[in-house]
């Protein structure tokens, strides 16, 4: 074998370790709730607890809603800025980064002072309000992500042209949209979908803040009170987030080119 | 009756003027191409007839009715890009009946005109086949049908033999223009390559800086080129500069020596300069008998072009092309032999820039 192909493997053991160790004593951690014995009752008892399911549920529809609005707001503006628009390109693409610069503390307070029940919007009067101030927050909070996978799909594919052509053909703007656009997108749309899924399932700050039934508070709640459960929690949320990653590298992947002679 | 007239249509882009009062008509079922460098702003002048760019001024009318203020989509104007535009997520089939289910003809009709166009470019086991799948030529056939499946009143193509390899090129060019025959639609075709639109069609506009130089037939455009830029820009040309000294009988000296022009200098007086443009091919080696024109040189450079030969001649300080046909019984001579070239009287006078 040679000197830097061993070396590179050494670093790979080194990074798989410093990632996965934590991960697997949690785990075995996780199966020590039966004194004596390796048990998934941590698991069972997390499962069988209705909050779980609650909160499970919960952050999930609240996770599809941010998707489809997220969806509703990305993929037009990011055909429109490569459509029309190019030159506030720069601009939007700042503002979609914000999210990551600005704490998501800053925001939720932002949106309590503007939003309160005194105010002249008042998002946080009632919870049918308050939910949908949280997807509003939710749909801010994945935007970098959103964008940028959206984004990326359309480099993929001549959007102008595409667009022209389906034009010439008589096809109307939404035709074009529904039709020509988010059919070649898909891939990336739903890239952009796993990972909010993922931001969303976690998220802790809003929901606390916001004082909604979500599955982050829940998880700061067990952990704060409960010893084995917490970790299989822990696993619990790894293992949705890896699935959605793994549904990313799905949807993902290319189709192979086939050259016909 | 014209079919498309384009009346004095105007392209600004902030300052910069793409297109200058472009007035230019067509018949029903000609095939005409818009040539020019890049930049000359005919692909401009396309996309305002498609209605993808709004004309700062002027009209354009198709069939009758004035459809300058209609949006793209609603012009029913076929159109072919040179990348293609093949929708990657459909199918052939799907892709040519995208725009009959757009205008949502029923099933049955969406099936049979899928299957006429498959037919028509000669592609009918490929509609199950998505665009990737397909090779550059067989995407570009594919794109034309879709746009002949609605049967627009116009067909506009857009450099879509470009970005092909030179034999396909060549077969695609021939079948696009059998297949506008076959179906007589009016066709405007953008291109930089005076070889495919000398070859291709009816009339050709020779485009420069957004402007029309010359409009006219191919042999016209060969054979006349009424500006320096057309003279230039479509084949091979021989520029000979020099002074008018009798306008009536058409004499003109060219480096010392004396040359007539058939038909003389109707605009230009003694004195005057002139310039004749002479093809590669309407020059011959030899003395060429009584009443042609001569001039000197020695053999510079022979290129071997197949079933051509191209021979330059310097002359004085200038270098002129010619062109022989291959014979196997004549080769052609040596670098540096002296010889008399010779043409007829029958010289294209350019007009002044």
């Amino acid at each position: 074998m040679k000197r830097s192909t061993l070396l590179g493997w050494v670093i790979f053991a080194f990074g798989a370790t410093y990632f996965i160790l934590p991960l697997l004593a949690t785990f075995e951690f996780s199966l020590r709730m039966l004194r004596g014995q390796y048990s998934f009752e941590a698991y069972s008892v997390v499962f069988g607890d209705a909050q779980f399911r609650a909160t499970f549920l919960y952050s999930a529809v609240l996770a599809l809603v941010t998707i489809v609005l997220g969806a509703l707001v990305v993929v037009p503006t990011a055909y429109l800025v490569r459509l029309r628009l190019p030159h506030l390109r720069g601009l939007v693409e700042f503002v979609t980064l914000l999210p990551l610069v600005v704490p998501a503390i800053v925001i939720v307070f932002g949106y309590l002072r503007l939003y309160n029940s005194s105010s002249w919007l008042p998002l946080t009067g009632s919870d049918a309000a308050t939910n949908a101030l949280l997807a509003f927050g939710y749909v801010t909070l994945a935007l970098p992500y959103m964008y940028r996978t959206v984004d990326t799909g359309m480099r993929a594919i001549d959007v102008k042209t595409l667009t022209e052509a389906a034009e010439s053909l008589g096809a109307s703007w939404s035709t074009i949209m529904l039709k020509v656009i988010l059919p070649n997108v898909r891939s990336a749309v739903l890239a952009g979908a796993f990972l909010t899924f993922a931001i969303v399932i976690g998220e802790f700050t809003f929901a606390s803040l916001l004082n909604r039934p979500a599955f982050g508070p829940y998880l700061q709640l067990m952990g704060a009170n409960r010893a084995y459960e917490p970790s299989a929690l822990a696993i619990i949320a790894f293992l949705v987030t890896w699935a959605c990653m793994g549904l990313i590298q799905i949807f993902g992947r290319k189709r192979g080119a086939i050259t016909v002679p | 009756m014209y079919f498309l007239e384009i009346h004095n249509i105007q392209k600004s882009f902030g300052d910069h003027v793409a297109v200058h009062n472009f007035d230019f008509a067509a018949y029903r079922g000609e095939f005409v191409s818009l040539l020019g460098p890049s930049g000359c702003g005919k692909t401009t002048v396309l996309r305002m007839v498609a209605g993808f760019e709004r004309q700062t001024a002027g009209t354009v009318s198709l069939d009758g009715k004035d459809i300058s203020q209609l949006p793209a989509n609603q012009r029913n104007v076929g159109m072919v890009f040179q990348a293609y535009a093949l929708f990657p997520n459909l199918t052939v089939a799907q892709n040519i009946a995208f725009g009959l289910k757009i205008a949502k003809r029923p099933a049955g009709e969406i099936a049979v005109r899928v299957r006429e166009m498959l037919d028509l470019i000669k592609l009918p086991a490929l509609g199950d086949r998505y665009p990737f799948q397909l090779s550059g030529g067989q995407q570009q056939r594919v794109a034309l049908a879709r746009a002949l499946a609605v049967k627009p009143k116009m067909l506009l193509l857009d450099e879509p033999l470009s970005a092909l390899d030179a034999k396909i090129r060549v077969a695609l060019r021939d079948e696009i223009r059998s297949v506008q025959r076959e179906l007589g639609i009016t066709t405007l075709f953008v291109t930089h390559d005076q070889e495919e639109a000398l070859s291709i069609s009816d009339r050709i506009v020779v485009m420069s800086a957004g402007r029309i130089e010359q409009i006219g037939t191919p042999f016209e455009i060969y054979n006349r080129p009424r500006t320096r830029f057309v003279a230039s820009f479509v084949g091979v040309l021989n520029l000979l500069e020099g002074r008018i000294t009798d306008p009536t009988s058409g004499r003109i000296e060219v480096d010392g020596r004396e040359l007539v022009v058939a038909g003389g200098f109707p605009k230009g007086q003694a004195g005057d300069a002139a310039t004749l443009a002479l093809r590669p091919e309407a020059i011959t080696i030899g003395s060429g008998g009584e009443g042609a024109n001569h001039l000197d040189g020695h053999v510079e450079d022979v290129g071997f072009q197949g079933s051509v030969v191209r021979i330059r001649v310097r002359c004085n300080d200038r270098m002129i092309s010619l062109d022989s046909f291959n014979s196997r019984a004549a080769p052609p001579p040596e670098r540096g032999t002296p010889v008399t070239l010779s043409f007829s009287h029958d010289v294209q006078v350019l007009e002044p820039a």
